[in-house]
């Protein structure tokens, strides 16, 4: 068992408040990813839970203890660090066994644990090798084992992946989701790719400046955004700002006008706004349609097109000088300057009001940020 | 390295010029100026080295005693049997080497506890380092001078002080104790020198790997002993081949303090050859003298090197 409950946590560090007030609650076998900008607190987050960061008010239990100020080794948690955090001058086997050394395991025992993790890993082979000789993937792996031979609670993850190479990563990330598979542990993961944080978790909680924005599963991130922050967070390439003011609103529809021109009516519950706000029109390149000029009242100038090989994206300018990205299949050719118009998928779209607040879907209840 | 990069740079433009011949000429052309660029430091460091040394293995063969000018006969070896078998020469080489290994065993310990006390964050920490590297750059002769009036002067030295405010007879250190009070000062002198190598070895030290150890069910005691120490091996390796280096010949202290006395009782290598130069008035002897203290270096560093120099060479 390993439920994790955090209630109303903060952290103030030389008067600045990092973590302004956090609840969350984490449950067995989940896979949970803290992801925001750099700066939002999500490393402290995690380090906070670790133990390693004085808590300056709140609680966290573990199950039903609580760990709030308990020494990092009692917490019943393992970490792997950024830079791995290798003992040099000890051998990868030396490495793994050190925890449990230190808690006086009996030596067979020891033994047992340490090349069961090395099975895992495919570590046999470099049991008594130094650090230092070890490739990047190697000593993340060995990093991982020293967490695994613990058999603790909760894996913490802090940024594993992001001292690796781009291909490397990509296959750590599977060893990872295949680990957590075969582990059927609970594991917390700090990130601030929005793709390791998509393809790995079964909740991910999106963190700004101190504070929870969103948590969710990724489609549901994806999906239903609740603000404006989460929408542009989520989703490569990002999601395309437009500014707007309502024409009509009812509990099933909101019929806005875009400065750059089009009307639209998508369907959401309109009752939060009224006519004449200043909203925001939120759509994702996979959502609109590039088509030729005069299909649509939405008539924009093509910029820059990147071709990737299965998809296109076309960077557009619209009259009034908003931009937006647009994704395309992978032959479509325009032009620099091609004069083309847009068709967005209404039922994809999104709309936030002033204070960048999603306008929900009609019959979803109202979410709270 | 600037000189060679644009080196290179002058002969990769010069290689396109010449085309495919070139490269061959230009390498020994190359390196022709090369060698009659370096030859005038090579010939200084050469005559700087090899004068001296010749001169003292010429002194070390003749009879040479500034008292009977004028009689320099050839004497063969005999320089060297008289300086080994002086009654001095052992007593000095167990009181070099004694007092190296004191001095490096107090300072190395000394400094790696320091080292690590001032690498926690206090009030003042800044002001508390720069006090605790400035007793390096006091000179010997002046060090010595303060320890021996101000501070071990058994009237009205401050420890004589303190002894008799708990009613206890002060200590005639340099009488009762010289050895140690010598190895007293040279260490007050070089743990600052330890200190300052070890703290800046700190530094880079990396904060997750005390974190992991943490996690791992370490406590402060566990940790400096499994991450800091290990961590500290190099710059400690380096410690101790620097100060050896200096410690070895120690004079100035043993000068202005105790002049190598009671008996032979402080005297070292150093300070013996300089009393039978200086004091005995016996060049040649001197020069014999000096030639077993180079030999006895290059032993020392000799071993030094293949105890810890493998280790330093070794890439972490």
């Amino acid at each position: 068992m390993a439920n994790l409950t955090i209630r109303n946590l903060k952290k103030v560090f030389e008067g600045i408040e990092i973590i302004k007030g956090i609840d969350l609650d984490i449950k067995d076998h989940e896979f949970v990813v803290f992801v925001g900008p750099s700066g939002c607190g999500k490393s402290t987050l995690l380090r906070l839970i670790a133990g390693l960061e004085e808590v300056t008010s709140g609680h966290i239990h573990l199950d039903d203890k609580e760990i709030t100020d308990m020494a990092p080794a009692k917490r019943d948690l393992a970490m792997v660090f950024q830079t791995y955090a290798l003992y040099p001058h000890m051998s990868v086997k030396k490495n793994m066994s050190f925890a449990l050394d230190l808690a006086g395991v009996a030596k067979s025992e020891v033994e047992s644990k340490v090349s069961e993790a090395a099975r895992i890993l495919e570590l046999d082979h470099l049991l008594e090798r130094k650090p230092k000789a070890l490739s990047g993937g190697q000593r993340q792996r060995v990093a991982i084992g020293r967490a695994i031979v613990r058999q603790p609670k909760i894996f913490l993850f802090d940024e594993p992946l992001s001292n690796l190479d781009a291909a490397l990563r990509v296959q750590m990330r599977l060893e990872l989701a295949r680990l957590h598979q075969e582990l059927n542990a609970t594991m917390i993961y700090v990130t601030h790719d929005q793709v390791e944080a998509m393809t790995l978790a079964d909740k991910v909680v999106v963190l700004n400046g101190g504070n929870i924005e969103q948590v969710g599963s990724p489609l549901e991130l994806y999906r239903h955004p609740v603000n404006q922050f989460v929408a542009g967070f989520i989703g490569t390439p990002k999601m395309a700002f437009l500014n707007a003011q309502v024409k009509a609103s009812d509990a099933a529809s909101v019929t806005v006008a875009l400065d750059s021109g089009p009307v639209y009516t998508l369907p959401l519950d309109g009752r939060t706004v009224k006519v004449g706000d200043v909203v925001t029109f939120g759509v994702r390149p996979e959502h609109i349609q590039v088509a030729d000029a005069g299909v649509s009242e939405f008539s924009v100038k093509l910029d820059v097109t990147e071709h990737l090989g299965a998809d296109t994206y076309c960077y557009v300018k619209a009259p009034n000088g908003e931009t937006l990205t647009v994704r395309a299949s992978g032959d479509y050719m325009g032009r620099y300057g091609q004069e083309v118009s847009l068709v967005p998928e209404l039922a994809h779209c999104h709309l936030f009001d002033a204070e960048g607040r999603a306008i929900p879907k009609p019959g979803a209840p109202a979410q709270a940020a | 390295m600037s000189i060679t990069s644009l080196q290179a740079g002058v002969n990769t433009a010069s290689d396109m010029a010449t085309g495919s011949a070139g490269p061959k000429l230009q390498k020994r052309r190359r390196s022709r100026v090369g060698l009659a660029m370096v030859s005038p430091s090579v010939l200084a460091l050469l005559v700087w080295m090899a004068v001296p040394l010749a001169m003292t293995i010429y002194f070390s063969l003749i009879r040479y005693n500034l008292l009977y000018p004028g009689d320099n006969e050839f004497v063969g070896l005999e320089n060297f049997y008289y300086f080994l078998t002086d009654e001095g020469f052992v007593a000095g080489a167990f009181n070099t080497l004694w007092l190296v290994l004191s001095v490096l065993a107090i300072s190395v310990v000394a400094g790696v506890l320091i080292a690590v006390l001032v690498d926690t964050p206090f009030f003042g920490r800044g002001i508390v380092r720069v006090m605790l590297i400035s007793p390096f750059f006091i000179m010997p002769t002046v060090s010595a001078l303060v320890w021996k009036n101000l501070l071990l002067h058994p009237v009205s030295g401050v420890l004589a002080a303190v002894w008799r405010f708990f009613g206890a007879t002060p200590i005639d250190w340099f009488t009762d104790y010289p050895l140690q009070a010598i190895i007293l000062i040279v260490s007050w002198q070089w743990i600052p020198f330890a200190v300052l190598i070890l703290m800046t070895a700190m530094q880079s030290l990396d904060q997750e790997q005390k974190d992991a150890a943490r996690l791992d069910g370490a406590g402060p005691i566990a940790i400096f002993w499994h991450i800091t120490l290990p961590h500290l091996a190099r710059p400690i390796a380096v410690v101790i081949m620097i100060e050896t280096i200096f410690l070895l010949s120690i004079f100035a202290e043993i000068f202005t303090t105790t002049g190598g006395g009671p008996g032979y009782e402080t005297t070292n290598l150093a300070f013996l050859i300089y009393s039978q130069a200086l004091l005995q008035f016996d060049v040649g002897m001197a020069s014999a003298g000096g030639l077993i203290a180079v030999v006895i270096a290059n032993i020392a560093a000799f071993m030094l090197v293949r105890m810890i120099g493998k280790n330093l060479t070794d890439k972490a």
